[in-house]
Formats: structure tokens, sequence, C-alpha cells
């Protein structure tokens, strides 16, 4: 192979005119964290909601929670995100859109929308499917208790449902990460984003991938030990997983 | 007697050989084994290389590589060399170069002095200029123009490293936006997401052209920058390097460069018959005249 390593190429300085390649790829690793954090909150916020709705015995509450769920989870992400920025400012009045479109940092607001709201379809899929996990007993129970249906679902039945899809919701955080790089195709100079144009400007591809991937290992472990930790310390003793403790 | 003899025409032999026909190395050698020579082509990177309507790759680079191609051919005197075609982009070009997958990288590469330490550049085949596309109505003519808005380039050319570097050193608060390709760049200054769209003005004038309303566009006449484009080789293979400039300095110097940029820039060009119109620049005529391979912006003033 015909190549010229040059790990020294990150304490050279970058071409934007400030700093070195090394503060270009932690900038990229700023915007990544900023980006997947707020969308991840997006997420759960409004995959809850979502998620619960399409469990409870209304149905059109349910049916508007299964039009959600598959609107998000069916349009790959990288149309969805194009859809954002792209033709919704389009759509809406044309003062408003002159607006959406000079704002600043606008490719990071639609990233966050848009990856918030992938994400959230995903996050709902799992709150039904832990809702639906448990025994229909529980909610029989409740009920018969004399709780409401809010009552029920606060104090009987979500306790339980997030301890069990503690494991997939570590795994779409991590999707969510990894996602928040399809939003350079936006404009969002994150992680990945950082390193193409790292290789662009100095001809080190292979540092400037090496780098951003060593990055993306780093925090997924950070999250997942994170996650681990969540389990273990909210596990209820005698139920799912709590007995390889 | 008689052994040590035939011993010393042996050595003898030994040490005349490769001083007889001059041994092949690097790229030439690989290309005389395999008896192929893979050309890396882009895919929208109009007119240099690109997919025509029938998905057959043309362009004014592709024309230069099979001159060169030929040239090579006569060299290893191999009439039935096959020429292999491998698209790249813009994040493979370096790979695919370097592990020896493709060996002439034909398109629209600039030719930096940065880049030079990773890969080599055969005599520069177009010079283009730094400038800025934007909507007529907005009268938009200087840099100056452009204080305070927000404006696009393209992610990792030289072109937005230039405008980010010309934004801090003329405190020009500008917003700049870093599009994925250019065809995203233009379509947020079409949208209006950028005021202007800074890039090479060979590729905003094919943008331009192709675009609905070529009408409502207009090219800044300010250039911030000259860019050398080259055909990209190996690094460090001074004798592929030799028979590829010399291909490319005998198209210079035969004149059979005319043709060939008549082709392509002043006259319509596939797929949708547009002619972008683009005289032969100053700087370009220079290189042609005396043909040079610099990467330094400096010599093509």
């Amino acid at each position: 192979m015909n190549y010229h390593w040059n790990w020294a190429i990150f304490w050279e300085p970058s071409p934007e005119g400030w700093g070195s390649y090394a503060d270009m790829l932690m900038s990229g690793l700023y915007w990544t964290l900023a980006t997947s954090i707020a969308a991840w909150i997006m997420a759960l916020v409004l995959g809850v909601i979502v998620g619960v709705l399409r469990t409870m015995p209304y149905r059109i509450p349910a049916a508007f929670a299964y039009a959600y769920v598959e609107l998000f989870r069916n349009i790959p992400l990288l149309v969805q995100m194009f859809l954002w920025f792209f033709v919704m400012p389009e759509l809406v009045p044309e003062d408003f859109g002159r607006w959406l479109k000079q704002m600043p940092n606008a490719p990071f607001y639609t990233a966050v929308i848009s990856l918030g709201f992938f994400t959230s379809a995903r996050v709902a899929e799992q709150v039904r499917a832990g809702v639906d996990a448990l025994p229909r007993g529980q909610r029989m129970a409740g009920t018969a208790l004399g709780l409401t249906l809010t009552q029920v679902y606060r104090y009987v039945l979500m306790p339980m449902v997030f301890r069990i899809i503690l494991p997939p919701l570590t795994s779409e955080f991590l999707n969510c990460i990894k996602n928040s790089s399809v939003a350079l195709t936006i404009g969002l100079m994150e992680l990945t984003a950082r390193a193409r144009s790292m290789q662009e400007f100095s001809f080190q591809v292979f540092e400037a991938f090496t780098a951003a991937t060593l990055l993306y290992v780093a925090i997924n472990l950070v999250v997942t030990f994170g996650m681990r930790w969540l389990e273990k310390s909210v596990a209820v003793p005698g139920y799912i997983g709590s007995s390889r403790t | 007697m008689k052994r040590s003899l035939i011993a010393a025409a042996m050595g003898l032999a030994l040490v005349a050989a490769p001083a007889g026909a001059e041994e092949l190395t690097g790229t030439l050698k690989k290309i005389k084994e395999l008896g192929t020579i893979t050309i890396g082509h882009r895919d929208s990177s109009i007119p240099f290389s690109y997919y025509d309507d029938r998905q057959q790759v043309i362009g004014y680079a592709m024309d230069l590589c099979y001159r060169i191609v030929d040239a090579v051919r006569d060299e290893l005197k191999l009439p039935d060399l096959k020429v292999v075609l491998n698209p790249v982009t813009s994040a493979t070009r370096i790979p695919l170069m370097a592990n020896g997958t493709i060996d002439l990288e034909c398109g629209s590469t600039t030719n930096n002095l940065e880049r030079q330490k990773q890969v080599g550049f055969t005599i520069t085949h177009f010079v283009t200029a730094n400038r800025f596309v934007s909507k007529k109505a907005n009268n938009l003519k200087t840099l100056d123009d452009l204080k305070g808005k927000t404006i696009v380039s393209t992610s990792g050319t030289a072109n937005i490293k230039q405008i980010n570097q010309i934004n801090a050193e003329r405190n020009l608060g500008m917003t700049i936006l870093a599009a994925k390709d250019h065809a995203e760049g233009f379509l947020m200054m079409e949208t209006d997401r950028a005021a202007a769209f800074v890039m090479d003005d060979i590729l905003l004038y094919g943008l331009a052209a192709n675009s609905k309303a070529p009408n409502d566009y207009v090219i800044s006449a300010d250039a911030l920058s000259v860019e050398p484009y080259g055909i990209m080789l190996r690094r460090d293979d001074p004798q592929f390097k030799a028979v590829v400039d010399k291909a490319m300095i005998n198209t210079y110097t035969s004149g059979a460069i005319e043709p060939i940029y008549k082709k392509w820039f002043l006259a319509p060009i596939p797929p949708r018959g547009v002619n972008l119109n683009l005289p032969m620049s100053e700087a370009f005529a220079k290189v042609v005249a005396n043909p040079t391979d610099s990467g330094d912006p400096a010599a093509y003033k």
C-alpha cells in the first residue's frame, strides 16, 4: 500500500482558520453529543406518550399513535431530514419560511427535530411492547382496586415497563448517537462531517476516520456502562434481570 | 579455470541485465503484469468526468485520460491493454489510490501542496477560480455585499477553507454553512437557505446552466483564488509520472488540446445539450503554453 501515514496530522493547524485538526474533530464531537442528547430527550418524551396512547383502551388515540409510529419509522431518516430541511419551509407562509431558513444553526434544530421524531417512533414501539409484556391481570387488579386509568399507568404499569425496556432503550440511544451522523447531509458539522472534511483537506483519510471511529466507540461505551449501571440500580429483586447480579 | 570463467561470465551477465532495458517499477510494472490500467472516475463532475444519459463515463478529463492510456500502451508495447473504469467519490479516492485499486483519478481534483504530501499530480488540466453564485434579484456583486449574510459552500473543499479564512481575516461576520455536495449547496442557495454558494466557477457555470431557471443566477466577477485541477496518481512513482506527464505535454504542444477543450466547454454537452460557453481562461492558456504540475496557486497568476 502506497500510503503516507502521518499521525501528527491532528496537531497541525486546521484550514478553518482556528485551532488544529484535533480541535476540529472535538467541535464535531460537541455537535454530535448536542444533537443526539437533545434528540434523545425529545424521543423519550414523545415516545413514551405515543407508546402509552397505543396501549390505551380508547380507539382514536390508539389509531393516532399507530399512524404516528408508522409515519416516522417507515420513512428513511435521510429522507425525513431532507423533508424537514428543504420541503417544510416551502409549505409554511413565506415570511415564516424565510425566517426558518435564515435562522442561525438551522441544520442543528432540523437535525434534532427529525432525529427526535424518528427515534420517538421506535421508542414508542418499545414502550408498547413493554406494556404488552405485562400480564393483563396487573391492569385488571389496578382497576379493581379503584385506581383511575392514569393511576394504573402511573403506579402499576409504567414502573415495570421502564425496567423491562431499559436494555432495548440502551440500543436505541446508541442508534440515536450513530444516526446523528446522517445530519451531515443537511450541513450539520458533526463528528462524521468533520472527519470527512479533515480527510479532504489533508488527504489523511485513515487517520481522520480512525479518530472518528474511536470517538464514537468511546461515547457509546460510556452510554452502555451508564445504562447498565442504571439497570442494576433500579432492578426489582426477584424480577427480570436482577438474578444475574 | 574453465569453471571460474563461466562463473565470471555469469556474474557479468547478472550485473549487465538490468542496465540493458530499464527495469519497470511501480505502477508501470503493475500495469504490464496485469495487462490492465484502472481509471478512477467521478459520477457527476460535469464536464470533467460524469455519466451521460446512456450511463457511459464521459468528460473532458476522461478524454485526456484516454490519451494517457494510449501513451502507456505504446510505452509498454501492450496493444491489448485493457481499461477498467472504477467510480470514486471524494472520500474513497485516496484509499483506492493508496491500495492500488485505481492508477489514475480523472476528475476535478484540486492540486495543492498539502495534498502532494499524500499523492502525486500530473500536468494541470484546468484552472478554475473560487467565485460565488447568487440570485440576480439580490444584487450581490462583491464579497463585501455578503457581509453578515448566510452563505454555503461544499464541505471538505478548498473553497470552504478559503471562505472561512477570508471571513475571519476581513471580519465579514458571514454564517458559513457546509453542504454535503455541490448539488445540495446550489439547492441551499436556490431555496434561500443561503444568499450565495461559494465554489469553483466552472462547477457553478455547470450547476446554473442545468438549473430550472438559468437566467435567475449570476456568478460573481470577484475571484477569491485560483485553483489548478490535476489528474491524480500515486506519489513517488517517477517512472509512471514521466510517461503520464509526457502524454499531457504532448497533448498541449501538439495542439490536440484545442478540439478537446472546444468539445467540452464551447459546445453543447450531454446529457442535456447545455453549452457551458466558457472560453479558455488566461491562466489555463498559460499552462498550455508552458505546461506545469505546480500545486502552488501563485504559479498560475
